[in-house]
């Protein structure tokens, strides 16, 4: 049976859609799910999309935390549901304490929207077990608030642990720490990507493919499951 | 129950970078004025709460500081009587 992943849908979420997308080239069933909604559906995967849920209000991400779907979610993350969040998704990801630190504000204050070099740094994680390790490649990044940001002692633990999942190369974009895109829970299962890997799974709409690897990897795990 | 009047101050920690604060600061030189030596911007939380008595209102706005209206990852807060 196809593997089905769900895509949530947030007041003010952007590149659902996007996301839906990707999931279908990558050969899964698309699935969408509605903040206000409980339930996951069956769903087997689930990705936050970027956006801007609830508007920012207080902090990206603060209130989506609290949405009716993400009670569900971070239960069923601790029990292994693969969980991708990009960038706004992210940001909710840091606000739901299923990632530690924080995202805050572009240190240059600008809002940076670019094709970006990142460095995958761990492919021990779902989402990114069929790279490389030390695979260079280019996918949009677009935000302003990607200023990742953690005590220094979380810092050398996510190092240690290899759970910083992606780096950027050639520039920092958002001044974050350490260069972080990405990184993962001790499991694998939850990664925050602040880039977009669903802008970059076609050449006519992206810099390139390289993005659809994301959803390669994690496809294949369910489907080897 | 009375309506209690509180004040959450929330302010990124010493150690978090404050952009906002710093063009802030970077333009106040173009308007004459002499530069600040620190600016920092954080938020400033008016809430009026039914509760028994000032001390129930208090540790429940504490509660609500700590759990939405800051994010003690990147954020201290004070929670006072207005």
């Amino acid at each position: 049976m196809t593997p089905r992943i769900g895509v949530v849908t947030f007041p003010g979420s952007l590149d659902d859609r996007d996301a839906q997308r990707a999931v279908r080239l990558a050969g899964a069933e698309p699935v969408a799910l509605w903040h206000g909604d409980a339930s996951l559906h069956g769903v087997d995967a689930v990705v936050l999309p970027g956006g801007f849920s609830y508007g920012d209000y207080l902090r990206c991400g603060a209130i989506a935390r609290f949405a009716a779907v993400m009670g569900t979610i971070v239960e069923q993350a601790a029990n292994g549901l693969p969980v991708l969040g990009i960038c706004n998704g992210f940001q909710v990801l840091c606000e739901s304490h299923l990632l530690p630190g924080a995202l805050t504000r572009n240190q240059h204050l600008h809002f940076i929207n670019r094709d970006q070099r990142l460095r995958i740094e761990s492919t021990s994680t779902v989402w990114t077990s069929e790279y490389a390790e030390g695979q260079d490649i280019v996918v949009p990044v677009k935000n302003g608030e990607g200023c990742y940001v953690a005590d220094e002692k979380t810092l050398d633990e996510l190092e240690a642990s290899g759970r910083v999942v992606a780096r950027y190369v050639g520039g920092n974009p958002n001044g974050s720490s350490r260069d972080i895109a990405g990184i993962a829970n001790a499991a694998g299962n939850v990664v925050g990507l602040m880039p977009h890997p669903e802008h970059a799974i076609e050449d006519l709409t992206g810099p390139g493919t390289d993005g659809l690897t994301f959803f390669t990897s994690v496809l294949k795990r369910l489907v080897d499951a | 129950m009375a309506a209690v009047k509180i004040v959450v101050d929330v302010m990124l920690k010493p150690e978090i970078l404050d952009p906002q604060g710093q063009a802030v600061s970077n333009a106040l030189p173009s308007l004459g004025f002499a530069p600040a030596s620190s600016l920092r911007i954080g938020k400033h939380v008016e809430l009026e709460l039914e509760a028994s008595d000032e001390q129930a209102a208090l540790e429940q706005a504490e509660k609500m500081a700590e759990t939405l209206l800051a994010n003690p990852v990147i954020e201290d807060y004070t929670v006072r009587l207005a």
